[in-house]
């Protein structure tokens, strides 16, 4: 009896899609890491040490205490009834915890919200939205999601019609936008960020890419813009001139922008700036470009990976387009109302003069701070290895270190059916338990190779990382000399 | 593409054509109407979605307790937390927190955190009694991203036909269209209370072949939504049967497994059924299995709390279905806690437990007695008939619409139905959802409205409703008897 589902009958889109981060190394991962578990000593380490997702919590970074509050309060409103409470929250979580639930509907944080996501919180971060950019900010342009990612799916869904439509994506890029296109049969089309000047771009190569795919019949139907960077790390400097230039050429108005880390700037000389902000000050209105822009609670330095919480704001759109996007989103009734809280608050904290602002920044700060430490030590390290070089990272949370690889390793990994960096990467898990996306996944100029590794292991153990993955590095090379 | 001055990428005409066929009515014309005029001032009373909590019924308590402090887990360590939260939920929040390292702060791993995967596996095989692998359970952000999921797995292509009954929740439908698929319906019999017809489905089936459509799958709703209905053994394994002879997956829809309002059909599950009728069958007919923290007399639809478990799928399969999991890393991890809870509640003899099966037994009661009082207002009614809601949170009277209705209808250039509920939201404020959302047989018509507002306002919403049905019957029907039909 043939099977109705079997790979052979799948969507086609399904079996084409690749998603590296927790692709071929990350389940091999899992398996070493079971059999640490049932056989310990087993193995020439004695911990998976995991620097491939940015996944803070999962390392130990502590949530910011005044959000849980207010979350665990909205979670429980019985609470808010009784004496005790007092004394175990901050009067400011009870008062914000009161806020929002008098913006719900019946208080009724169980019940499916408006599809777009619950108004008063929208107004909310729609108000943080303006505060930061000193632009006007619409709640009704405001979609409340699951995290950034099924944002950017919904846009793409929207976009994509057949496969000669394409999407721009910097290369490298975070593979949610590959795998994106690739489930919804479009086309990628990829803008090269430059190595050598700190993963910029220069618009002759946007313009050289563009014209390459519309003479292969591709209609390219947006650009992504990943800033600060994943996993490049650079806080962008070139939106000025990307805006310029498309506004002259006129030929496509719809831009992405995951924002995701916008809190995560190491740099003092470099400022986030939102895409939005840059074109509105450049003189674009709301109806002269259409910009997506998408954030989320996952990442900056409140690292809320697991409560799927993020928005995006689409601006420039017309009123049947959004109805569109609005009937998409209604099919699946609404996101999580805790991701949703969780949203406002972030684009709302705690402010000068609030009971929990005082031990809100010390938190902040000190996750912050311990961030760009561990960045800045591993970058150095990486730049003190031979065979390697590394671009500090000005933003987010990732490295991207490049492994200059001898001929015979290359080889070595061809013989095996398998891309070098990829090679590399199982090599160095299996060897020293350090678990890093190869660069295959996200992308990067043929014949180079890179590892993306996270920067948020405890900072005590960055040492140790460095030292067992540069021990590493030396008996490869050693092995694979040309 | 041109450039300068012509078409732009997201101009209405340059979207994807799938996107605008979907249809998704349960928050449709008739639901943004209600929600422009309750901004004007008017009482609205949403009926059009399963949404319990949004008309008054309370979450459970403990587990709002055990998820706070997972939210919170600063409070686990205050002297004082024992006196406002019972000792079983901070054991239990203890457990989870456990079982999730990092906390609901981080991304599990992207099937749904193993310990609460197996807490639900332990779930089905108390159900069922046979064992579950929680390998194959799933966590999702609600039931509807699971089948929206397999939806897109198995659909290739236009030919590729997914079998749907007739009335169905339209996110099915929604999803077909959205990935391009072919709907292939099987209508329900409303006079033998929604009962399947297999020789009409065979010749559903056959009908579509011939038109060059691969009917891939399946879809079954039990219970019912909308129409409520509960599936007897017999009919399971003659669904069951018939999938396997026709090659066709199932998806069963089992949502509402807990909303059981009568004796004599309790819930069966697909899976059970299946194993009874052993091999060949129980080895090859491929099943996914969908349930979620929405419904049942939990109601915690804000959570986007689901699972779905697969059955027979081959290891290559169960890879890519993992693959496109990944991608959006994790469930969210509150969701997977109530998931947890749900399938594994308190227990005779914990601390909360008298006050959790109090809740529950309220509420099931409350929602049995409200599943009679509508049933039996619908048939009250001049011109309509109602089957009675058997499970599910739904009722789906049929209003027989006078021939003057529909022209008046078509003169105002909307559906028959939609005509109706908008009049009876204009004049009561009652916000339906009409039956042409979920589909109907040509020239039948319902609406759909839900079994949840308060129990306490029910009677003034039936008597609410059967003033403007009668008063619009007699509009449009003459007046007194002539062809006007109750059940009652």
């Amino acid at each position: 009896m043939a099977t109705s589902v079997s790979v052979e009958t799948l969507n086609p889109k399904v079996l084409r899609c690749e998603y590296a981060v927790r692709g071929e190394i990350a389940i091999h991962a899992q398996h070493l890491l079971q059999q640490l578990e049932r056989q310990p000593g087993s193995l020439p380490f004695d911990e998976i040490l995991f620097c491939n997702i940015g996944n803070p919590q999962s390392f130990g970074q502590k949530p910011i205490t005044f959000f849980r509050e207010v979350l665990a309060l909205c979670d429980h409103p019985n609470l808010l009834d009784r004496e005790e409470t007092k004394s175990l929250f901050s009067t400011d979580a009870i008062t914000r915890a009161k806020k929002i639930l008098a913006q719900i509907p019946g208080r009724a944080t169980g019940a499916y919200s408006h599809s777009q996501g619950i108004k008063g919180l929208r107004d909310e971060i729609a108000a943080g939205i303006a505060s930061r950019d000193g632009f006007p900010a619409n709640a009704d342009d405001i979609f409340l999601t699951n995290g950034a990612s099924p944002g950017v799916h919904m846009m793409m869904q929207l976009l994509i019609r057949n496969d000669r439509d394409g999407i721009m994506c910097p290369i490298p890029q975070y593979s949610l936008y590959s795998a994106s296109i690739a489930l919804h049969g479009g086309a990628l089309v990829p803008y090269y960020l430059d190595e050598s000047s700190g993963w910029g771009l220069e618009i002759s190569e946007l313009k050289k890419q563009l014209e390459d795919a519309r003479s292969k019949g591709i209609a390219v139907r947006a650009l992504v813009v990943i800033n600060p960077g994943n996993p490049t790390g650079q806080v962008c400097s070139y939106m000025y001139d990307v805006t310029r230039e498309l506004s002259i050429s006129s030929f496509f108005w719809g831009v992405h922008q995951p924002q995701v880390y916008q809190e995560n700037i190491y740099v003092t000389n470099k400022k986030f700036n939102s895409f939005k902000k840059i074109v509105r000050s450049m003189g674009y209105n709301g109806v002269d470009l259409r910009l997506v822009s998408f954030q989320s609670v996952s990442k900056g330095y409140y690292g809320e990976c697991g409560k799927r919480g993020g928005y995006m704001e689409v601006t420039g759109f017309s009123t049947t387009v959004r109805e569109q996007l609005y009937k998409i989103a209604s099919v699946n009734l609404c996101s999580n109302i805790t991701g949703q809280i969780l949203a406002s608050l972030v684009m709302n904290p705690p402010k000068a003069g609030d009971a929990s602002y005082d031990l809100y920044e010390v938190e902040k700060d000190s996750i912050l701070e311990s961030l760009a430490r561990r960045a800045k030590a591993m970058v150095f390290a990486f730049n003190g290895i031979d065979g390697i070089t590394c671009n500090k990272t000005e933003g987010a949370m990732y490295l991207l270190p490049r492994i200059h690889l001898p001929q015979k390793a290359i080889e070595a990994a061809s013989a095996v059916n398998k891309a070098p960096d990829v090679f590399y990467a199982r090599r160095l898990l299996d060897t020293t338990g350090i678990v890093v996306t190869p660069g295959s996944g996200f992308g990067q100029v043929a014949g180079t190779w890179h590892l993306r590794f996270t920067i948020l292991p405890p900072e005590e153990k960055i040492p140790s990382i460095i030292s067992r993955f540069r021990e590493f590095h030396e008996e490869f090379m050693a092995q694979y000399r040309d | 593409m041109v450039g300068g001055g012509g078409r732009k990428p997201l101009d209405y005409e340059e979207l994807n054509e799938n996107v605008k066929k979907v249809q998704y009515a349960v928050r449709g014309e008739l639901y943004l109407r209600a929600s422009e005029l309750q901004k004007e001032g008017k009482k609205i009373i949403f009926t059009n979605v399963g949404n319990p909590h949004a008309l008054g019924q309370k979450p459970l308590t403990f587990p709002r307790q055990v998820v706070a402090l997972c939210q919170a887990p600063f409070l686990l360590d205050d002297p004082n937390v024992g006196l406002i939260f019972p000792a079983d939920a901070i054991a239990r929040a203890k457990h989870y927190l456990s079982l999730a390292p990092g906390g609901l702060g981080a991304y599990s791993d992207s099937r749904g955190i193993p310990g609460v995967r197996k807490e639900v596996a332990e779930f089905i095989q108390r159900r069922d009694g046979y064992p579950s692998d929680p390998e194959l359970i799933y966590l999702t952000d609600g039931a509807s991203k699971g089948v929206m999921q397999m939806l897109n797995t198995i659909i290739r292509n236009e030919r590729d036909g997914i079998l749907v009954p007739v009335p169905q929740y339209p996110l099915y439908s929604a999803a077909i269209s959205l990935f391009g698929g072919a709907l292939v319906p099987y209508y329900l019999e409303e006079e033998a209370n929604w009962g399947l017809d297999f020789a009409n489905i065979r010749q559903t089936v056959t009908a579509a072949r011939s038109k060059g459509i691969t009917v891939r799958a399946m879809v079954i709703i039990n219970p019912g939504n909308p129409t409520g209905q509960c599936l007897s053994e017999g009919t399971i394994r003659e669904l069951l049967s018939f999938c396997y002879h026709e090659n066709l997956v199932l998806l069963a829809d089992e949502v509402y497994q807990q909303n059981i309002y009568q004796d004599e059909r309790p819930f069966i599950s697909a899976r059970k059924v299946l194993f009874d009728m052993g091999p060949p069958m129980s080895r090859e007919v491929q099943l996914i299995s969908f349930h979620t923290v929405s419904k049942g007399y939990w109601g915690e639809c804000g959570q986007r709390g689901g699972y779905f478990e697969m059955t027979n799928l081959p290891p290559k399969t169960v890879d890519e279905i993992y693959k496109v999991a990944s991608i959006a890393l994790s469930p969210n991890v509150p969701g997977q806690i109530f998931m947890g809870l749900m399938v594994n509640p308190p227990k005779p003899g914990d601390i909360s437990y008298m006050k959790y099966a109090a809740e529950s037994k309220a509420i099931l009661e409350s929602l049995r007695r409200r599943a009679h009082i509508m049933t039996d207002g619908f048939n009250s009614c001049r011109n309509v008939v109602c089957n009675f809601t058997e499970g599910a949170m739904y009722s789906f009277p049929q209003i027989r619409l006078p021939q003057r209705a529909i022209d008046a209808a078509k003169s105002a250039g909307k559906a028959a139905d939609v005509f109706y509920c908008l009049k009876l939201l204009e004049a009561t404020g009652i916000s339906t959802v009409p039956g042409s959302g979920f589909g109907q047989k040509e020239g039948v018509f319902h609406l759909r409205t839900t079994i949840l507002p308060a129990e306490e306002d029910m009677p003034a919403i039936m008597s609410s409703f059967k003033k403007f049905n009668d008063s619009f019957m007699d509009q449009y029907d003459g007046y007194g008897g002539g062809s006007g039909y109750s059940r009652m």
